[in-house]
């Protein structure tokens, strides 16, 4: 099959933003988004529509099945992982329209600087100071829910209330919040319970719309809930 | 002066821990952010001897079955202290909140190839992400405190040397622009998958290129020829998928059709005691030899479907999705097609007991450097050896520059128009993918599981004409001596032992190559191999 691929290019974070449109045929239905542009990539030559030479596209990759978050990227206008985005599934009449996620700084083509990411899961103090946690069969699956968060920012992108900079940091950061709330001791977990309420609680306005989008299919409204029920009302988990 | 740690995956988290815990201060540099690390596609579990399950296990019993898989060329004394200390690393990833499956407050543990015994600790089968979320939540504190300086989105350049190493150029991947840092330098960059893209089940992130910048830098490399095909994978777009060996763990069998329709479980046939458990390099050579066999279909399977439903919710409910969402086939329902593939590099920079390299200042740790699993590595061990080895990498740092790096101030931080003192500017060069995928073919015709010496020579002159090449630029030239000292490491050992079968001689041969075949280069790339 032929696709028609068009994408959002910039050179540098000053520069101008152009469109690209490249053909790519292939017959192999597993064929995604990352592979693609890795396919593209490796060609000696990489040429546009208009048979000109072109620079290889940038982007981030690593794991290709989708357990790193690298590759998120904005496919036919929905944020996902290009490793997940298989092109049969993706594509609108042939067509598909790459972009950058758009709720970061664009450091070159699909290419983001997501480190406010980071930013915000320090300005929450996700840690565990005393290292003291012990194995809790009750909470132990939530843990390991929220512990498998990409951080790939799919969820900011589609988060109604997410601006960067801002106190509420968004389902990335309080996912990750709530794997050491449901773990650790009422004394331990002070400091981030007071933050998680500044950052999370009383800046989440509970659209839910990460609930849908996460490429992990983290059940974010169970892992929200949970952590309320600890780091506000101190129930679910009381010692 | 800080402590350089290069890669923060769980060796290069693990050596950040233990530096900080011995007031030393870190430049944590890394391509990307530890949540892309190669670390989180670790699946099965991680080794450690807790004697959690009424078997009697002891440290000892995790050393000798870690030496004996490794067909007895790993360092004795590493070996040991590694064994010795993972129940206490384990303890520690507890401590920090790595939700491994457990029952009533104690661990469980699975069996996993090449162990007697239930030895390997899980996080359902998403063991090597759930213990890196931990890690990287640990660091943060330190982050924000300055002890840990992250530098995310920086390339490895190469190293400043004289006789020993003074510290590392990096590359800011975002502004293009040459940094440098002063100080010790701890790699804990990965294996080699980069030289062979699409046909392992690595990270793509991964090039290979720090290896192969250190290789032609000096730095001795060991264990080169030891390649681990993992026998249970399966092909997707431009990678290889890993079935875990807990599939297997958990009482997955392997089997092939015969013509006549009759249905071979032949490692249960073959291996009655451990049988699919059988270490990797035996599982994936007897599934090689039977798809060659004329009197069989060469497919193999790897049926699944007798497993309870409380494995698949609750143990390997990750791997279930995984394997439904990239091949459209259920494993609980339908037997699934397995076929070996390039899984883990035993070889790599070669480091002492205290994982100090040949060059001063110089460590490694975690699959970069060669140590613990000699011919074959046992799984469950990457994981702990990559936390151990970075802590041991950490202690030699402290050990060596404690107090020059106390003294002295921090972080030496130069950009491309600072870096004035007459040397030459190591440029970042991106390798030629015509280039890499030409080597990457000569490679898996005379490097697979069953290899030859014509064959392994025929492959080396071949690289000798590729080097030869236009196109090849510097990085290519680099990376063209790595891959030829693995062939060449490979031609060297002139026996059959671990992960290295060669059917022209098809025999271990103690007398003459019990130990590791290290590959040194020249400064005019003319490659020494010894043992």
């Amino acid at each position: 099959m032929r696709y028609n691929i068009e994408i959002l290019r910039r050179q540098s974070p000053e520069a101008e933003n152009y469109t690209e449109n490249i053909i790519y045929d292939t017959d192999d239905v597993g064929e995604t988004v990352a592979n693609m542009l890795r396919t593209i990539n490796s060609a000696e030559k990489i040429l546009n529509n208009d048979g000109k030479v072109i620079e290889p596209i940038s982007y981030e990759h690593s794991c290709m099945q989708k357990k790193c978050g690298a590759c998120a990227m904005v496919i036919n206008k929905r944020p996902m992982l290009a490793c997940d985005a298989f092109l049969n599934n993706v594509q609108i009449n042939g067509h598909i329209r790459l972009e950058p996620l758009k709720k970061f700084p664009v450091v070159r083509d699909l290419i983001v600087d997501r480190s406010i990411m980071m930013e915000n899961l320090k300005a929450v103090r996700i840690w565990a100071k005393q290292e003291n946690i012990t194995l809790d069969e009750e909470t132990v699956h939530i843990s390991y829910e929220a512990a498998t968060c990409l951080q790939c920012g799919c969820c900011l992108e589609v988060c109604p209330n997410f601006v960067s900079g801002d106190d509420f940091v968004g389902a990335a950061g309080f996912v990750p919040a709530g794997r050491l709330l449901t773990q650790m001791t009422v004394d331990d977990r002070q400091e981030l319970a007071d933050s998680y309420k500044k950052h999370v609680y009383k800046t989440c306005a509970k659209s839910l719309a990460c609930n849908d989008i996460c490429p992990a299919g983290i059940d974010i409204e169970h892992v929200l809930s949970a952590s309320n029920a600890v780091a506000i009302w101190n129930r679910l988990r009381n010692r | 002066m800080r402590v350089n740690v290069i890669g923060a995956g769980l060796a290069g988290l693990s050596a950040t821990r233990t530096l900080v815990k011995n007031n030393m201060k870190v430049n944590l540099i890394s391509y990307q952010t530890s949540e892309r690390a190669q670390s989180v596609l670790a699946e099965g579990g991680i080794n450690a001897a807790m004697d959690v399950s009424g078997e009697s296990d002891s440290y000892e019993y995790h050393y000798k079955d870690t030496l004996k898989s490794g067909c007895d060329i790993a360092n004795e004394q590493a070996v040991k202290n590694f064994a010795k200390a993972s129940p206490d690393i384990l303890r520690e990833l507890v401590a920090i909140g790595v939700p491994f499956n457990s029952k009533n407050g104690q661990i469980v543990q699975r069996y996993f190839g090449g162990q007697e015994k239930k030895r390997t600790a899980y996080a359902k089968s998403s063991t090597g992400k759930e213990i890196m979320t931990a890690l990287i939540d640990s660091v943060r504190q330190y982050e924000v405190e300055g002890t840990v300086n992250r530098l995310s989105h920086h390339e490895f350049v190469s190293v400043k040397m004289d006789i020993s190493c003074k510290g590392v150029y990096v590359r800011d991947t975002f502004t293009k622009k040459t940094e440098y840092y002063e100080g010790p330098v701890i790699f804990a960059t990965g294996g080699l998958s980069g030289l062979l893209p699409g046909v392992t089940t690595g990270s793509t992130m991964n090039t290979g290129n720090a290896a192969a910048e250190l290789f032609s830098k000096g730095v001795v490399f060991s264990n080169l020829e030891m390649v681990q095909y993992h026998p249970t994978t399966m092909s997707i777009v431009g990678k290889r998928l890993l079935v875990s060996e807990a599939a297997r763990g958990e009482g997955g069998r392997l089997y092939i059709k015969t013509k006549s329709g009759e249905i071979k479980y032949y490692m249960e046939e073959k291996y009655p005691k451990l049988g699919n458990l059988m270490p990797r390099d035996v599982v994936a050579r007897e599934s090689y030899l039977v798809v060659h066999d004329d009197n069989n279909e060469p497919i193999v399977y790897l049926d699944m479907r007798h497993l309870s439903k409380e494995i698949w919710k609750n143990r390997l409910s990750d791997l279930r999705e995984e394997i439904m969402h990239y091949k459209g086939t259920d494993p609980a329902k339908t037997p699934i097609q397995v076929e070996p593939g390039i899984h883990y590099f035993m070889g790599g920079i070669d480091v002492d007991v205290n994982h100090k390299s040949n060059i001063e200042g110089i460590y490694a740790a975690g699959e970069c450097c060669s140590q613990y699993h000699g011919a074959n590595r046992l799984g469950g061990n990457s994981t702990m050896g990559a936390l151990y080895g970075g802590r041991v990498a950490a202690l030699s740092v402290v050990a060596d520059f404690g107090e020059k790096c106390k003294k002295q101030e921090y972080a030496m931080k130069k950009t491309d128009s600072e870096i004035k003192d007459g040397e030459r500017i190591p440029e970042s060069i991106e390798h030629t993918p015509v280039i890499t995928e030409n080597a990457k073919g000569i490679f898996m015709e005379s490097m697979g599981i069953i290899r030859e010496g014509d064959s392994i020579q025929k492959g080396i002159n071949r690289l000798r004409e590729l080097q030869q090449d236009k196109r090849c630029n510097e990085m290519d030239i680099k990376r063209l001596r790595l891959m030829m000292a693995m062939l060449e490491s490979a031609f060297y050992r002139k026996e059959s032992r671990g992960a290295h079968y060669r059917t022209d001689y098809p025999k271990r041969n103690d007398e003459s190559y019990k130990g590791l075949v290290k590959s040194k280069c020249d400064k005019v790339g003319k490659i020494t191999i010894s043992i």
